[in-house]
């Protein structure tokens, strides 16, 4: 009885808390223009909103999907044989190393624009996919490294000492015993770099110029400068930039807890 | 005889000689497993703060991009920033904002994380679907946010009065006295579920012999929370306290998406402020001073933590 008591107020805190997301995704549905009219049920559901979006944010939403792939390979060719190292070798560099991603965590996204907007400027690398590509790395790889050094910090050494016997090198023993071993962490440091990539707004925002190269959420923004009138649409998109997150919390559920702890603490 | 000595000796010696080589090819290898991450970490953290640091003492403006000159000024663009009428309303706003949104987020995060605890069918269910707000691209957050708060047709003013809790809509985001706490409980939204995560597995990391023994002692209820959960929780309480404040006080979707810092300025944090002087004003000097003074900030709260931490180990 009382454990069903629990799980009443556990749904009632959920519709709370989830009420803003139902609301994005009731918004979308409405028919456009006056939102006053929009009632708490999408009773008469229309696509109108989507196709719009669609329509005008098509080419945004493939551009962040580019951008997002981009970070997560770049950040975990990069993440991926540095946390081995930190999580293996004994050195005194390791903690000095874990120092620096720590710090890194304090600098503002606005100091890393400001520095690449001036360097871009003379690289040529505004309004350009690789730039944009480079600067969400900065959030990918010390997270990636964070949360894959914390994985193989399980992994003995013998696992990889007996492939050494064998006559494998580091590399090669890297690559054929941890990387396969280290899968699911390798899911979990990839998806969340995907994450933050595609939620990124500063570099958007900062290192476009022109309208060229335009990811999804500095199409919304814009959206929200200029056509609230037609909040049908502004939802639509929001919902469709919803959905990497929502398929990762349907899909990958189990890795997502151990991400966020994973990148925070350890 | 000594023919044999000699071989056997110049073996041994080719032997080590191999290892050597050998093991001299494996620092190489180590240091290639760690060079592209340090050279990204440099070029994407290192170089940023030092171009910052000399920036601030430039005269770095749009005239710098076409003549690619930028003048020494000494620590001008920081008297300028400081002596700006709008500074201590950014500085104000931005201690408002920070420390409004980590009260509440620790207290509610942490009242959520004890309910959880508790076990009950769906209870696992429901916590992972409380984190769908904090996996939301934050931009998305802020245009959800501003339809619901709409004065005249947003989804609160036309619920509240609805049942006659307000007579007239509270201009949420267009009004200078609101306007903040608005911005405030957005950002409390989007980091209740976090912090949830957090407690939770702090919570459940304490051994249920603990509450056991104290049940023996008469520590139930409040007194198990004060005597037994809290002094388990304060490591993981004290880390999710810092990054929320590194976190929250460089703030710019939010505020951007919601606001962009009006109406007159009073959702203006030293964030949006260095982002306006950089990339509105092109004035990239005062911009870099600004950010600057935010990570000093930020560096103070970080060297109580890790001092905090270490006392906390020792104990």
């Amino acid at each position: 009885m009382r454990r069903t008591t629990y799980t009443v107020i556990g749904v009632l805190v959920l519709c709370v808390m989830l009420f803003p997301v139902y609301w994005m995704v009731n918004a979308s549905l409405q028919p456009s223009g006056n939102t006053l009219t929009a009632g708490f049920l999408p009773l008469n559901p229309t696509f109108s909103g989507y196709k719009r979006a669609l329509d005008e944010q098509g080419g945004n939403l493939v551009t962040s999907m580019i951008i997002a792939a981009g970070t997560v390979v770049l950040s975990l060719a990069i993440a991926t044989p540095c946390a081995y190292a930190l999580s293996q070798f004994r050195s005194r560099w390791v903690s000095i190393g874990l120092l620096a991603i720590l710090i890194s965590q304090m600098i503002p996204g606005i100091v890393i624009a400001n520095a690449l907007y001036t360097a871009y400027e003379r690289l040529g690398l505004l309004n350009s996919i690789p730039g944009l590509i480079v600067a969400n790395c900065s959030s990918g790889i010390p997270f990636a490294i964070l949360i894959l050094r914390s994985f193989m910090l399980s992994l003995p050494p013998s696992l990889v000492e007996a492939a050494r016997v064998d006559g494998a090198g580091l590399f090669r023993a890297f690559v054929a015993i941890v990387l396969p071993i280290s899968k699911n962490s390798l899911i979990t440091a990839g998806l969340f770099s995907f994450l933050f990539s595609w939620s990124d707004f500063l570099f958007a925002l900062t290192l476009t110029t022109k309208g060229g190269v335009r990811p999804v959420t500095l199409g919304i923004y814009q959206y929200l400068g200029t056509q609230v009138q037609n909040w049908n649409a502004v939802m639509a998109t929001a919902v469709l930039s919803a959905v990497p997150a929502i398929v990762l919390l349907v899909a990958a559920q189990k890795y997502i807890a151990a991400g966020a702890i994973g990148g925070a603490v350890k | 005889m000594a023919t044999l000595t000699r071989t056997t000796r110049t073996s041994t010696a080719g032997r080590a000689r191999v290892r050597g080589r050998r093991h001299r090819g494996e620092d190489l290898t180590k240091v290639l497993f760690v060079l592209p991450a340090v050279v990204a970490m440099v070029a994407l953290f290192g170089y940023p703060v030092v171009k910052n640091l000399l920036m601030s003492l430039q005269d770095y403006g749009l005239r710098t991009f076409f003549t690619g000159e930028a003048p020494w000024v000494g620590l001008k663009n920081y008297s300028a920033v400081v002596t700006d009428k709008l500074f201590s309303d950014a500085m104000l706003n931005t201690a408002l904002f920070t420390i409004g949104s980590i009260a509440f987020q620790f207290v509610i995060g942490l009242g959520l994380a004890l309910f959880f605890r508790q076990r009950f069918p769906l209870g696992g269910l429901l916590r992972s679907l409380l984190l769908l707000p904090w996996l939301l691209p934050l931009i998305v957050s802020s245009a959800t946010w501003r339809s619901i708060l709409e004065q005249d047709s947003g989804i609160l003013n036309r619920t509240l009065t609805g049942i006659g809790v307000i007579d007239d809509p509270v201009p949420w985001l267009n009004s200078p006295s609101v306007a903040l706490i608005a911005v405030i409980g957005v950002n409390i939204w989007i980091g209740i579920p976090f912090n949830v995560t957090l407690l939770y597995s702090g919570l459940a990391e304490i051994p249920d012999e603990l509450y056991e023994a104290g049940q023996l002692d008469g520590a139930t209820g409040w007194r198990a929370f004060w005597y037994i959960t809290w002094p388990n929780l304060r490591a993981v309480a004290s880390v999710l306290l810092m990054l929320g404040v590194v976190y929250t006080i460089k703030v710019l979707d939010i505020i951007l998406g919601l606001t962009g810092g009006g109406p007159a300025n009073a959702t203006q944090t030293l964030a949006t402020q260095s982002y306006e002087k950089s990339f509105v004003d092109f004035r990239f000097g005062q911009g870099a001073a600004l950010s600057n003074i935010l990570i000093a900030i930020s560096f103070v709260f970080a060297i109580f933590y890790l001092r905090g931490t270490r006392r906390a180990v020792d104990e």
